[in-house]
């Protein structure tokens, strides 16, 4: 993955962006935060439920860019049947490559995900790609909100079971 | 410059001269000739005020107002003779009604402080408009906070434009300060300020007037205005950052608190009691950004050199050939159409978030701004969260334009 932007918007992502997966609202979920960059104006919704420790069932919605978008949708892709400890795994893996502290090859269950892996040359945009992920740790933290901004945001408390 | 061959203006101003003053405008960004339509964020330098602070800094420096050496002697009079300059740029009647605040937002906070916190009582009323830039928006939210008093704030049509019957009729026994922009920064909309001062004047109110995208686009004027107030900042006007002007009549300035305290603006100091020093030191405590002061003299005295009729005369034609462009690209809605308007343009187009829009027209090399343009309250108002903006400075050309139309074009083809 270069800089290039354009190697960034590729079909993936614009196919993400245009057809959005498990886009929409639960009834009833056990888990539910709100994510906003508040300098920007991206904000969306990701509700799931726990059955057991699987997350059976994971949704999102809300107003944003498309790499915002096309990151939330593949999260949900990602993590849907995954136990919570391997989801917060995967968080931890996407936010240190969308941050380009590490590489996508180092990064043992990021897969089709490495598509993001060019963001982090792009420093102004890796809050877009991030939020989701943002979200669903706040959600599974039982906080009702996240930010990429400060103490608002989830990732800066630790993680302990991760 | 090989991209300004599109431009047909009158001989008074020559586009390609005026570009040949600004360096960074021959950079090549992703590969191509760097089209930069991001002046209402910051515009650029020229090589006049360039010149002037490296001459600044390699030959004048020091502190100013204290020592009685050669340098500080000559530091304080570059100083003040900025000051004048910036009074004759807007026409102040006194080089002491020009305070050098760091930009337009610390302008508006010292009035907030100075004036306010001394004048605004519970109950009181201050007059906003749903345009404002939020430095023309949370410093009063915060004194209301403080005092009780509360904001009203005029609505403006489907076009941008203010809607001055609405204006009218928020005045009442309680209202005590209006603070307008003059210029919208995310629309362009020009406010019809004299008009509205005229009408608050006649009530007792003074007038705040945020200049932060006119004075870099318009004649400026303050007698003529008749306005209270009013804030400008240096680095949107082809000055540095952390330096702006808040004039203010001097009879207002004299009756108010200083809004910092420390060295400079004091007369006599013990520990039981401080005496002020008279306008306009009383509000510049502590050693102010010196060169940059004398750099946005130096911007003032560029932008004079041309012209700010010209200036004006040149933008507006921007405007039109832009205006006219992008209305025509299918998809893309222009938010802001006010009749008397800056040359700056929002814009939606469907399907597109502005930040895709603006991480991509950045591979065109083609600088916009896309976000909430800190005018949050005015997206609620248009129904967007945020939108593309392209803001144009007279050393933009009608090429810049067909750059960006090329540059939207290729966009909607990534998302086609």
């Amino acid at each position: 993955m270069s800089a290039d932007p354009k190697a960034l918007y590729q079909e993936v992502i614009l196919d993400h962006n245009r057809k959005p997966r498990n886009y929409g609202e639960l009834d009833h979920p056990s888990h539910h935060a709100e994510g906003v960059n508040p300098l920007c104006g991206d904000h969306i919704h990701v509700a799931l439920d726990l059955k057991g420790d699987s997350v059976e069932r994971i949704a999102f919605h809300g107003e944003s860019c498309a790499i915002c978008k096309a990151s939330a949708s593949m999260m949900t892709v990602a993590v849907k049947g995954k136990s919570a400890i391997e989801a917060k795994t995967l968080i931890h893996e996407f936010v240190d490559m969308a941050t380009g502290r590490i590489a996508a090859k180092d990064s043992p269950h990021i897969g089709r995900l490495a598509v993001f892996s060019g963001i982090s040359e792009l420093p102004m945009r890796v809050k877009c790609a991030i939020l989701p992920w943002h979200t669903l740790q706040a959600a599974f933290n039982a906080e009702p909100s996240a930010s990429t901004e400060a103490e608002a945001d989830p990732m800066h408390t630790p993680l302990g079971d991760a | 410059m090989n991209n300004t061959s599109a431009v047909t203006m009158p001989p008074a101003f020559n586009v390609a001269r005026v570009r040949a003053d600004f360096p960074i405008l021959g950079l090549t960004v992703a590969g191509k000739p760097l089209v930069y339509l991001d002046n209402a964020a910051s515009s650029q330098m020229p090589q006049p005020v360039i010149d002037r602070l490296v001459r600044y800094q390699s030959t004048e420096h020091a502190n100013i107002h204290r020592a009685v050496h050669y340098l500080s002697e000559t530091a304080t009079a570059a100083y003040e003779a900025a000051r004048t300059r910036l009074q004759r740029f807007i026409n102040a009647r006194e080089a002491r009604e020009v305070i050098f605040t760091s930009g337009t937002t610390e302008g508006i906070n010292l009035v907030a402080h100075g004036w306010g916190r001394q004048n605004i009582r519970a109950g009181d009323e201050i007059i906003l408009t749903v345009l404002e830039h939020h430095s023309n928006i949370v410093p009063w939210q915060m004194l209301a906070l403080e005092k009780g008093a509360i904001l009203r704030v005029v609505p403006i049509n489907d076009a941008g434009e203010l809607l001055v019957d609405e204006y009218e009729a928020l005045f009442n026994e309680r209202t005590r300060l209006v603070s307008v922009g003059h210029v919208s920064n995310a629309l362009g909309s020009i406010n019809p300020v004299k008009q509205m001062i005229a009408f608050a004047h006649a009530r007792g109110v003074p007038v705040l007037v945020d200049g932060a995208q006119a004075a870099p686009h318009l004649a400026v004027d303050v007698q003529d205005l008749d306005c209270d107030f009013y804030a400008f900042s240096g680095h949107k006007m082809c000055g540095p950052t952390g330096i702006g002007v808040l004039y203010g009549r001097a009879a207002l300035l004299e009756a108010m608190q200083p809004f910092k305290g420390g060295g400079d603006m004091i007369h006599t100091v013990t520990f039981e009691k401080t005496t002020y020093a008279p306008i306009p030191n009383k509000f510049e405590a502590g050693t102010p950004p010196i060169a940059a002061a004398i750099g946005l003299g130096a911007a003032v005295d560029y932008l004079s050199s041309i012209g700010m009729p010209a200036i004006a005369a040149h933008e507006h034609e921007l405007l039109r050939y832009a205006t006219e462009h992008l209305s025509a690209l299918p998809g893309v809605r222009l938010m802001g159409t006010a009749k008397d308007k800056a040359a700056v343009l929002s814009f939606a187009v469907q399907g597109i978030h502005p930040h895709d829009m603006g991480t991509l027209l950045n591979q065109e090399g083609v600088a916009v701004r896309t976000g909430h343009h800190c005018a949050q309250p005015l997206m609620v108002r248009l129904g967007v969260v945020a939108t593309s903006r392209a803001s144009f400075a007279f050393y933009n050309t009608l090429a810049d334009v067909d750059a960006l139309v090329a540059g939207i074009r290729s966009v909607q083809k990534v998302f086609a």
